[in-house]
């Protein structure tokens, strides 16, 4: 082992870094609130009597979750510009991470509203409560509170599959990562310390998602 | 037994006649033997297109192969193409198997060493490339420009080195990405190789890629054995020639889909 480590070689570049961690967290702040949203409605409307919007979502879920992130990604960036649609890198890989997202949170989100008891939408419907009341209160908080832990693990799967987005030159983490390695050739410190950031980056991501979801369901419950 | 002998030394004076040649190549007789044998022995790439690759009937075609020829043609000899990695050329040629390398070789000292080169013969060179109604001229002009470029090329180091702070540049995984954003629209500007811009040209898109200013430029000489001064100069005459007639231009937009810069 004649190889010396040389860590100052990626600290160097530390404000490169910086603005690929402020790149990954942007993309996912945006991602989750979008997608948990667009999950929602498509939740709502997988659950609801009309067939048609049931075939269009459940087309839309299928379609994200039965082809690659990247695939999704280079048809975003570098195919609809053939149709006039131009997006740059950073709206694109956001618009990416939203419909990615959102298909997955969509059968999460179902999921835990199927759960939900008849009787309790029922009782809820003869307290005089109408269509929106029900579902605000009665079907999507308790649904919300069922599957949080699972969509917090889909959001930090997708704040990691965001590394993906380097590849349409987004400057996030990983591109930051490559610019570096690419410029130092210090393969291991470079992707260590990303390994590191990554690693960081998510365990703070899980911790705030048990926050809000402390938060959240707490005053759902005492309501 | 007898005939034995015979043979034998047959065989040895062979074998002098082929230490004669090869001594008599050494101290620059390379002409004399090509066009006493009729064979030009051109060392050729086979895994650099457009320069050189493996043609559909599995012969080498390319910017280097149809040079190889003309020179061949012009010298009125057969041409012999033998395929060479860039790592075995200088040896080939130096060992005495090929009389030219021509093999999209760049010069520099260490070679010029070994080797003697002729006139630069193709033009090899990164640039910034745009489309013809994008005024850029000069690094400075990037001014608040998007640049797509492969991370970690050449390209990418040597331009980043020059440009102004604002300008965007977008780096991409490979050649493919970069191109890619170029023919999608994603970037207006790349900074490239000649040969890179080539194959964005070869798929005629609507915006075609110009050259706008070179960031390093290392045209590409016909390689050949030290002290061969007839040879040389009578490649360089063959080359002087096909500049001024037209058909390395011929060549150049065969392969390459653009003329020869001006000062090759």
């Amino acid at each position: 082992m004649a190889y010396s480590f040389d860590f100052s070689a990626v600290f160097d570049y530390s404000d490169v870094l910086l603005q690929g961690i402020l790149m990954t967290v942007q993309l996912t702040a945006v991602g989750t609130v979008f997608g948990v949203g667009l999950g929602i409605v498509g939740a709502a409307v997988m659950t609801s009597r009309s067939r048609i919007l049931r075939v269009i979502v459940s087309a839309y879920v299928e379609l994200i979750r039965n082809t690659p992130f990247l695939v999704q990604l280079f048809f975003i960036f570098f195919g609809l510009p053939a149709l006039g649609f131009r997006l740059s890198a950073w709206e694109a890989a956001s618009l990416a991470m939203v419909i990615n997202l959102g298909a997955y949170s969509t059968e999460i989100i179902r999921a835990g509203i199927e759960a939900t008891p008849k009787g309790q939408i029922e009782a809820g419907l003869s307290l005089g409560m109408n269509r929106v009341q029900v579902f605000r209160h009665i079907i999507i908080s308790p649904a919300m509170q069922r599957i949080w832990p699972a969509l917090s693990s889909q959001i930090v799967i997708v704040m990691l599959g965001s590394a993906v987005c380097s590849q349409i030159a987004a400057e996030e983490l990983t591109y930051a990562a490559n610019f570096i390695q690419s410029r130092n050739f210090r393969a291991f410190e470079s992707y260590f310390v990303t390994t590191i950031l990554y690693l960081a980056l998510a365990i703070a991501l899980r911790f705030v998602l048990k926050m809000v979801g402390n938060h959240m369901f707490k005053r759902r419950s005492h309501a | 037994m007898k005939m034995r002998k015979v043979f034998a030394a047959l065989g040895m004076v062979a074998a002098l006649g082929v230490t004669a040649t090869t001594a008599q190549a050494q101290q620059g007789g390379a002409l004399e033997r090509i066009q006493q044998s009729g064979v030009l022995r051109v060392a050729v790439p086979q895994d650099f297109p457009p320069f050189g690759s493996v043609g559909p009937d599995m012969k080498p075609v390319g910017y280097d192969i149809d040079t190889a020829q003309l020179i061949a043609t012009e010298m009125g000899v057969k041409l012999e193409l033998v395929p060479v990695t860039s790592t075995n050329r200088i040896p080939y040629l130096t060992t005495n198997r090929v009389d030219l390398v021509i093999s999209s070789m760049g010069k520099n000292e260490e070679r010029e060493k070994v080797i003697d080169f002729t006139d630069a013969y193709a033009p090899f060179f990164n640039g910034v490339f745009g489309p013809q109604d994008v005024q850029v001229a000069k690094a400075e002009d990037l001014s608040g420009k998007v640049v797509g470029v492969t991370r970690g090329s050449v390209e990418d180091i040597e331009l980043s080195k020059i440009i102004p702070a604002n300008v965007t540049v977008q780096r991409y995984e490979d050649n493919n990405g970069t191109i890619s954003a170029f023919l999608s629209g994603q970037v207006e500007l790349i900074a490239t190789g000649n040969v890179v811009a080539a194959s964005i040209l070869e798929r005629n898109p609507p915006r075609k890629p110009e050259v706008k200013f070179l960031i390093k430029n290392s045209p590409c000489y016909v390689g050949l054995n030290k002290n061969e001064t007839a040879l040389r100069e009578k490649v360089n005459e063959i080359l002087a020639k096909a500049k001024s007639d037209g058909s390395l231009e011929q060549i150049a937009q065969k392969w390459l889909q653009s003329g020869l810069p001006a000062d090759l």
